[in-house]
């Protein structure tokens, strides 16, 4: 962000695909998702998975290794808007403020 | 080198069929247009070449003005050559696709009769179209005559596509004087007008091959970088112009300049007056200096960017300035073209004194005794040493 006007391109196109990317929505935040592994469907045995569905900003990473199912957030680009909680069918997932 | 005499066509043409055979001869790609008065006449003779085959351009008959420019914008960022046309009601309703088309920097050119704004609805001349447009970063280039209607618009192309410019240009021409009346035109051949323009060569364009965004979010972290990228274009365009038109005098023998000066060297009064309002302005100059009073006369071409030193180098030898304009700036310290004089004078040595007079609004006519009442109010004005801040000239008061 420290480019002068003569260093962007032209009318700020944006000439190179897919730089989104390089913008950390995480900035925006004003809470914070909490996950509770006990009750969460995904942990417990791999199904449901409502928050990665829903999540807008694909900051929700459901992983998976040697039978074990993990949930974590990417804090990076998770503007907190709270949908994943909402979605929840046990209420899994609250917001804190930052 | 100059194109021989016996290749030109002469042909009396009023100024829309001026400007229509000039965006024939520019071998458009697309033309986007909606009808209003006057203008109408350009589109409706382009469509009957487009209609008879003498025109490959792709033509939008579109359901508005907003989505003629619109339309012109999504074809110029493919690499289009893209014209459109429009006036009054018309461009206020393309207003805010005009800062779209600029800021993104579309070559479009937009040819428009100038005329009135509503209300009331009034279909005749005056400037407030083309003054309401004056922020959104368009260049603007007002013409005198059909034959500079025709020329106008072949260089508006050549202007608006140069890599160092890349901004939209509009064509004025003062709506039913100049685009409903027949005038003698010399028309480049063809070949002639291909050779010069060339086939546009966009500075970058969208193909589904290699995805670009254009015209994307830019917030508090870069807009401004834009806007400053934007400014940079449009303070260079007097230079680029120059250019433009040597290249085109080198096939015609004609240039206007960013303005035309008539007998300025010794005069102690100089009109400046856009558009048609320069014919009469000169006659009238003529008519004063045979009874002794030296007046000169600067009709302005291009209004944007505002050629300011330029001017000012003009107009500081001169005892005063009657700017005669025709738009309102409703409650401004001044109406826009003397806001432009007087700010181009502030810094001078010896200010002349700026007499403005808003004239002809809705069509009114503007006759040689309207400048006369001008100038000899502003005679009066140099006795006493000051100026109203304005003032209207020919209504009933």
């Amino acid at each position: 962000m420290s480019e002068k006007y003569n260093e962007i391109p032209m009318a700020g196109n944006i000439i190179e695909p897919g730089n989104s990317e390089k913008y950390k929505t995480g900035g925006w935040r004003a809470e914070r998702p909490i996950h509770n592994p006990e009750t969460c469907l995904w942990v417990k045995n791999g199904t449901c998975g409502r928050c990665w569905i829903f999540c807008p900003d694909m900051s929700i990473i459901l992983t998976e290794k040697d039978g074990k199912f993990a949930h974590a957030f990417n804090l990076e680009y998770c503007k907190g808007c709270g949908i994943c909680a909402k979605e929840c069918p046990t209420q899994s997932i609250h917001l804190e403020k930052e | 080198m100059s194109v021989p005499k016996d290749k030109i066509t002469i042909e009396g043409l009023t100024g829309d069929a001026a400007i229509a055979h000039a965006l024939k001869q520019a071998d458009l790609d697309v033309l986007a247009a909606y009808p209003i008065t006057p203008q109408t006449i350009i589109v409706e003779d382009y469509q009957r070449f487009a209609a008879d085959g003498e025109v490959k351009a792709h033509v939008i008959p579109v359901e508005s003005e907003h989505s003629a420019m619109s339309a012109c914008v999504g074809a110029s960022a493919v690499g289009a050559r893209v014209a459109t046309a429009s006036a009054s009601a018309g461009l206020a309703l393309m207003w805010e696709i005009l800062y779209c088309a600029a800021s993104m920097r579309m070559p479009i050119v937009f040819t428009v009769a100038n005329r009135a704004l509503s209300a009331p609805i009034n279909i005749h001349n005056d400037h407030s179209d083309g003054m309401g447009m004056r922020d959104s970063g368009f260049i603007q280039l007002y013409c005198q005559s059909s034959q500079e209607a025709y020329d106008t618009t072949i260089m508006a192309f050549k202007l608006a596509e140069r890599h160092d410019v890349l901004l939209p240009v509009m064509v004025g021409i003062d709506g039913f004087i100049l685009s409903h009346n027949v005038e003698r035109v010399e028309m480049l051949p063809d070949d002639a007008v291909h050779k010069y323009l060339g086939v546009r060569e966009p500075f970058i364009a969208l193909d589904p091959d290699k995805p670009i965004t254009m015209g994307p979010l830019a917030l508090t972290d870069y807009y401004f970088e834009f806007k400053e990228q934007q400014d940079e274009a449009i303070m260079g365009v007097p230079k680029a112009y120059k250019e433009v038109e040597e290249e085109f005098a080198k096939l015609t023998g004609r240039k206007y300049g960013l303005f035309e000066t008539y007998k300025t060297d010794d005069a102690d009064i100089i009109i400046i007056a856009m558009s048609t309002m320069g014919g009469t302005a000169k006659v009238v100059a003529d008519v004063m200096r045979e009874k002794g009073d030296k007046v000169g006369v600067i009709r302005l071409k291009m209004f944007r960017p505002f050629p300011t030193k330029e001017i000012a180098k003009v107009l500081e030898k001169a005892k005063a300035v009657a700017v005669f304009e025709k738009a309102m700036s409703f409650g401004a310290a001044g109406h826009p073209l003397a806001l432009e004089v007087r700010t181009a004078l502030y810094d001078a040595k010896e200010r002349p004194m700026v007499a403005n007079f808003v004239v002809g609004l809705g069509g009114r006519d503007v006759p040689p005794t309207t400048f006369v009442d001008g100038i000899e109010k502003t005679k009066e004005y140099l006795k006493k040493g000051e100026a109203p801040l304005y003032e209207t000239l020919g209504v009933r008061k």
